[in-house]
């Protein structure tokens, strides 16, 4: 197992129960701690890849590992996997605090541990007037704040997100995206992201893979040498302009064949 | 205040329009009291019987409340079996609609055979009429869970137990009030027709028995007295479950919601 293919599929392929392909012949490898994004068309299979990776789902042919071992074995050996859904997902009849804790929580850990690490993840995404609110007291933004602070509690080290920005309004998704850029500078985490918008997936990312419509494999790629630390300005020079390009490029010649 | 007041003031005022036309009609026209009696003969008899009408609004409203109580944990207690595997819902909730569609008045008679004359029938016969609605709500919260939410946790490698006590019960509270809300009128009108059949066995005859005699002795005022309890027991039951809801669930609301 080599740092660049931490995460790694080999010929992967999901057919669903009803027999239609979500996956075929998928290759990738992503290194530790990249942050790669997912672009392609509706229904083209990005969310079944991250639910391939998190384990929640076995490949029907083809092999997909972590760290060189089975998903859901290398996140019980210290390579936990985070998901942030679409949707928040936060348990209503739980504070922000209690939604912050639950995979701590779900591992055991003890309550002095879990109040400690809930007071950092309240101050990293700037919620910690809200920590006893209950989540229908707060704005979309703030729940999908919580929802990201939440992924990121047991200190994983493959963080999934599935467009989990898309229900957002541009101002709070500009923000959080630029939340998103400032953790993977603190955080030593590998980051899949699944998204429509092409400027995001450029801002965000090391990498953007293209995938193309059902069933889904990778058509190409493009590598965003723009280093970990970004501002907001970086979407108004040339180079970005250039770059959103190559990638709306790929995703019409990928749609097409 | 001011809300309340705008909220109670047109049922009332339609109430006294009501009961003022009710008088005028018995009035005008000399309806014989047998047959309706006004509405200030109805209070008068109300007033004579109150030994009897206050102490049987309590004994229907113990009944009610047990039969309630009963179909709260019998009902919860089936949810968690029917929520255990696909399987078993398939395999036995048809019979659990067989709760829901049986005659009462055909079972009530076979219950009063089985366990004798008495408190006991009166509150199965209220707990089959009522566990229904508390059931099928309860399997409803306990199942249908937004399946990102059972990723979530099996992305954790929850436990069985875990996915129960964290996930599915919190869950399915929402439902379970708002079946425990329909419950708790039927479990009134269940143990009234309880005691038509069982009431005769009790040490204080309940409102059921009391309708039943007040008929037989063509005592209209006192049947209408009677159903005038009867509909205020209701009510209070109605509005004791609607308060238990909301201090259930206004956590889960969004304010704007909330009037």
């Amino acid at each position: 197992m080599h740092d660049a293919d931490f995460i790694s599929s080999h010929r992967t392929a999901l057919d669903f129960p009803d027999g239609t392909q979500a996956l075929a012949g998928l290759d990738l490898s992503i290194g530790r701690g990249e942050v790669v994004s997912l672009v392609g068309p509706s229904g083209c299979g990005k969310s079944t890849l991250l639910r391939l990776v998190a384990g929640l789902l076995q490949p029907s042919k083809g092999t997909l590992t972590i760290a060189g071992m089975e998903p859901a074995r290398a996140r019980r050996e210290g390579h936990a996997c985070a998901f942030v859904f679409q949707s928040p997902t936060l348990l209503p009849w739980r504070t922000v605090e209690a939604n912050l804790t639950l995979p701590l929580e779900l591992l055991k850990l003890p309550r002095t541990a879990r109040k400690a690490r809930a007071q950092e993840l309240l101050e990293l995404v700037g919620l910690s007037e809200f920590r006893t609110s209950y989540p229908a007291r707060l704005s979309g933004g703030m729940r999908m704040r919580v929802s990201l602070a939440r992924a990121l509690a047991a200190r994983p080290k493959v963080l999934l997100l599935d467009e989990p920005f898309a229900a957002l309004d541009d101002l709070t998704r500009s923000r959080l995206q630029e939340e998103l850029l400032s953790l993977r500078v603190r955080e030593e985490v590998t980051v899949l992201f699944v998204t429509h918008s092409v400027t995001e997936s450029v801002f965000l990312s090391d990498r953007v893979l293209v995938l193309s419509p059902r069933p889904g494999r990778v058509v190409g790629e493009v590598a965003i040498p723009f280093g970990p630390e970004r501002t907001p300005d970086l979407r108004s020079t040339a180079e970005f302009a250039r770059l959103t390009g190559c990638v709306s490029r790929l995703l019409a010649t990928g749609s097409a064949s | 205040m001011k809300a309340f007041l705008a909220r109670a003031l047109p049922p009332l005022l339609s109430a006294v329009v009501f009961v003022a036309l009710w008088h005028a009609w018995t009035q005008a026209f000399g309806i014989p009291a047998y047959l309706v009696p006004g509405p200030s003969e109805v209070l008068r008899e109300a007033w004579e019987n109150r030994a009897d009408l206050l102490p049987a609004s309590l004994v229907t409203l113990a009944g009610a409340v047990a039969g309630f109580l009963l179909s709260l944990a019998v009902g919860l207690a089936m949810a968690l079996v029917f929520a255990q595997a696909r399987w078993i819902r398939a395999s036995l909730y048809p019979y659990a609609i067989f709760l829901q569609t049986v005659p009462i008045v055909a079972v009530a008679p076979l219950i009063v055979l089985w366990c004798g004359a008495g408190f006991a029938s009166i509150v199965l016969v209220s707990f089959v009429l009522s566990i229904f609605p508390i059931l099928s709500n309860a399997v409803l919260g306990l199942t249908r869970i937004h399946p990102e939410l059972e990723e979530l946790f099996a992305l954790h490698d929850a436990s069985r137990f875990q996915t129960l006590f964290k996930l599915r019960l919190p869950h399915c509270v929402p439902s379970v009030v708002a079946g425990a809300k329909v419950s708790a009128g039927l479990t009134v009108i269940g143990a009234i027709v309880g005691e038509f059949f069982a009431g005769y066995g009790a040490h204080t005859p309940g409102l059921g028995t009391l309708i039943l005699q007040a008929n037989g002795q063509m005592k209209t005022g006192l049947l209408f007295a009677c159903v005038g309890a009867s509909t205020l027991l209701g009510l209070c039951v109605f509005l004791a479950t609607g308060l238990v809801a909301h201090l259930l669930l206004r956590r889960l609301e969004e304010p704007e919601s909330r009037h």
